[in-house]
């Protein structure tokens, strides 16, 4: 396989909290395009600080220090001058919690693409279509678009967030915990349009539990309190790992 | 395809990304702006006094301005009188609408069955809603006819004053009341009730005290309150510049308060006069009065705290 | 005393206590309007006091009052809702935010009669605007501004946080993530205050007195550098300066006055309650 370019690329991370806690130390890792990169540790290892970290959500939070450089496509996204806007575009994020925001199905999923400047109808109902087609949510809602998203049930909910990144067109989709408050039917339903999606996009997530990484990852990474113990190819990394902590944490010893 | 109406509101309308740029930047701006405004307004209310009212503290030796003797005519102007005014009226107001307040908060909360407390706390907050000019008028025309007939030389006093006063700040001191007992932990009173306290026994010497922070700040506001209480007080306290004395019969008598004084004279005065700086000088007192009340309840239970104690409405 | 009795005693005197504050409320408000009902008539709302306000309507008073309730808003509703919209979005945990809200605080304490004077100082005479409707109208608008600021404030307080995350991870910028996720679903808080603050801004005579207010102008004001009667001020003078006065022209513009006020308090309670009801999430 013909070494492609990494469309995420970390170099010497650090983050810290306003409490001086420190939530990542010294990461580096690469995400190659077109594979689900999976983020996976026990919890308060930093999994989702870093995923915010990817399209500067963690903005958000006041009072952090950072060092260290995250580079989409090579070009460092707390560089000054970055559009922050069109980063959540190109590298949009899907919650652990399905939030979606008042309003129609509809509405949600034109919000994104209405605040990128698509004006045409048509260009934003092919968009609808396309993304909740690529969402698995397309045959169960065609028809009651304009009905408000807080009638869904929580896995359709789950759905139509993914759905609402999708079209905004990104290049890259950060899934944090999507299937955290989903039954094992809708959870399959989420995993099963992942291995669809990576055809197109490439996929950063945070699993609902080792098992879940181990089924979805191409690449993974294990994180246990802010640091990267061990990073690569995920079938290797589930069968053989390297380090005795990724070891007892894959077969439960803890966490 | 079956697509949806355009929904209002919820979806924002395509924008050019430059145009959006430079909008936000001035919307920015303005919210930034307004958000001063307050601290601004505050100085300007503060520099208009002073510019109106310095005269007086300049022309008039400090002695003679908080002198005993309020007599425009004679160009004396001695503000003791009107002090002492408001003081009486609003001492008056809190020592009827404490007790009253604090019984009523503790019938709401520990005795009222539920559905007669639904229909009670509605008619308390209209209370809060009845304009000052009604209740003064009311007062004026009917409670003190009532009360000359009780036996008093005139039915304008200080006392008519603090009884619409207090009404006036019920609805505030029962809702901080209510919220004052309601923040006692229920195993205060359980504990209480356990070792044989009838329930009465537990609101009085467990309750009460542990909710005494809260009602402190609820004073210091009402005094606050009533002290700057215009019009209803204008038309009730018979407006006698006078201090009142034992002698004369105290809390019976008529008197003047401060805000009455700027109400009732600034309409007669000649701009720029002594007289006329002198009411500003007035303005001055109860803004300074006012100023030290709330920053001290800040400082005491924070911004929020007074926010809360003033029921939410500020 | 046994315990029980002492505690039956307690028991009647909180309700008697109870009844002393409730049902002079009640009375209040019967009180009024019995009296005022029969003054009560188109005539009286339609037509200007005659005859030393002696005979006639209220008219002038009355649309006065809306006049300023309308120039309240204008005033009031600009710079109260980019107070707590800045406070709510953008201020950090700073000494400017503290100072702010410290002014704030210090803004609602303030005796209505020193916003009169503040009035009379800036608006009338500093800035020429004389006894008018305008300078009536910034008096009481900056008077109502901490009553809506906190009203509004909680109400964008009150719109979940995730709506802002997911806006924002959706590419809107802070300003749109405001605009189209937190204003819509903080506006019938907001209304709510700001029909709080006129309600109590048209019941307000004393910020009225040396800014607008007119003792007796039975024509109708013709542009906002014009003095206005108001039906507080209207309800002060026909009770106490004006001898000879028929009872009931002053019960019935009190009972007037008493029913825009409550309504505007009824209206905001019907517009909170409706809101919530309507509410999605």
């Amino acid at each position: 396989m013909a070494m492609s370019d990494p469309v995420i690329s970390v170099r010497n991370l650090y983050f810290t909290y306003a409490d001086e806690t420190e939530a990542l130390h010294n990461i580096n890792l690469d995400v190659l395009p077109n594979q689900v990169f999976v983020l996976f540790g026990p919890s308060r290892a930093g999994k989702s600080t870093l995923l915010r970290l990817f399209n500067r959500l963690s903005d958000l939070t006041d009072g952090t220090q950072r060092q260290g450089t995250v580079a989409i496509d090579g070009r460092d996204v707390f560089e000054a001058g970055v559009d922050v806007s069109a980063l959540r575009r190109r590298v949009s994020m899907v919650f652990a919690i399905p939030t979606p925001l008042p309003g129609s199905i509809y509405d949600n999923l034109v919000y994104g693409p209405r605040l990128a400047g698509v004006r045409d109808k048509v260009e934003l109902e092919r968009r609808v279509e396309r993304s909740l087609r690529q969402a698995a949510l397309w045959d169960e809602v065609k028809d009651r678009l304009d009905a408000s998203a807080f009638a869904l049930s929580g896995g359709q909910k789950q759905r139509l967030c993914i759905a609402r990144s999708l079209a905004l067109e990104p290049e890259v989709i950060l899934l944090d915990n999507p299937t955290s408050g989903l039954d094992p039917i809708s959870t399959a339903t989420v995993e099963e349009s992942l291995f669809e999606l990576k055809d197109r996009y490439t996929i950063v997530m945070v699993p609902h539990s080792v098992q879940q990484a181990a089924r979805v990852a191409d690449q993974a990474a294990f994180l246990l309190d802010g640091e990267l113990v061990e990073v690569g190819d995920a079938e290797r990394m589930f069968v053989h790992p390297q380090d005795k902590r990724t070891e007892d944490y894959i077969t439960g010893r803890f966490g | 395809m079956a697509v949806a109406k355009e929904r209002v509101g919820a979806s924002p309308p395509p924008e050019q990304q430059s145009q959006v740029k430079w909008g936000e930047r001035i919307i920015e701006t303005v919210i930034k702006m307004g958000g001063i405004s307050s601290i601004v307004i505050i100085a300007l209310i503060f520099l208009f006094l002073l510019r109106e009212g310095l005269p007086a503290f300049l022309d008039i030796p400090l002695r003679q301005l908080f002198g005993p003797t309020w007599y425009p005519i004679e160009e004396m102007f001695g503000m003791l009188p009107l002090l002492a005014g408001s003081l009486i009226v609003t001492v008056g107001a809190v020592a009827i609408a404490l007790p009253l307040g604090l019984t009523t908060a503790i019938y709401l909360g520990e005795i009222a069955p539920p559905s007669l407390r639904e229909i009670l706390k509605p008619i308390i907050e209209v209370l809060a809603g009845i304009p000052s000019i009604v209740l003064g008028f009311l007062g004026w025309i009917a409670l003190a006819p009532l009360i000359q007939n009780l036996g008093a030389p005139t039915g304008l006093t200080a006392f008519t004053g603090s009884l619409i006063l207090a009404y006036m700040s019920l609805p505030t001191i029962i809702s901080i009341a209510e919220d004052a007992l309601y923040a006692v932990p229920k195993e205060y009173r359980d504990g209480a009730l356990a070792i044989g306290a009838t329930q009465w026994q537990a609101i009085w010497r467990v309750v009460l005290p542990a909710a005494r922070p809260g009602l402190v700040i609820a004073v210091m506001l009402g005094i606050g309150r009533a002290i700057g209480e215009t019009m209803a007080v204008m038309m009730v306290t018979g407006n006698a510049a006078n201090i009142p004395s034992f002698q004369t019969g105290f809390f019976f008598v008529p008197v003047r308060t401060m805000t009455a004084t700027i109400a009732a004279e600034m309409g007669e005065v000649a701009q720029g006069s002594l007289h006329y700086s002198t009411l500003f000088a007035i303005g001055i007192v109860l803004f300074v009065i006012s100023f030290a009340i709330n920053s001290l309840a800040g400082r005491l239970v924070g911004v929020d705290g007074v926010r809360r104690s003033r029921g939410g409405m500020l | 005393m046994s315990r029980q009795q002492a505690h039956r005693l307690a028991v009647v005197v909180l309700t008697v206590v109870a009844a002393i504050v409730v049902i002079p409320i009640i009375l209040v408000i019967l009180y009024v309007v019995w009296k005022g009902l029969p003054a009560l008539s188109w005539a009286f709302l339609t037509e200007a006091p005659r005859n030393g306000m002696k005979e006639g309507g209220i008219m002038p008073a009355l649309l006065g009052t809306i006049l300023l309730t309308f120039g309240t808003a204008i005033v009031s509703f600009p710079l109260s809702i980019a107070t707590a919209i800045y406070l709510a979005e953008y201020a950090g945990d700073n000494r400017l935010t503290r100072w702010i809200r410290m002014a704030i605080v210090n803004l609602a304490g303030i005796p209505s009669i020193v916003y009169g004077l503040f009035g009379l100082g800036m608006f009338v005479l500093f800035l020429g605007f004389g006894t008018s409707i305008l300078a009536g109208s910034l008096t009481l608008g900056i008077m109502t501004m901490p009553v809506v600021i906190s009203t509004a404030e909680e109400a964008i307080l009150a719109v979940p946080q995730q709506f802002r995350t997911v806006s924002l991870s959706l590419g809107a910028t802070r300003w749109q993530t405001i605009r189209y996720q937190v204003l819509p679903h903080a506006l019938p808080g907001i209304i709510t205050g700001i029909i709080l603050g006129l309600g109590r801004a048209a019941g307000e005579t004393a910020p009225i007195l040396f800014t607008v207010a007119a003792f007796y102008l039975p024509e109708l004001p013709r542009s906002i550098f014009d003095q206005t009667m108001a039906l507080p001020y209207h309800l002060y003078v026909i009770s106490t300066q004006v001898p000879g006065m028929p009872l009931e022209i002053q019960y019935g513009t009190a009972l007037v006055l008493l029913l825009i006020v409550l309504s505007f308090t009824l209206v905001a309670t019907l517009v909170r309650t409706q809101m919530r009801r309507r509410r999605e999430w």
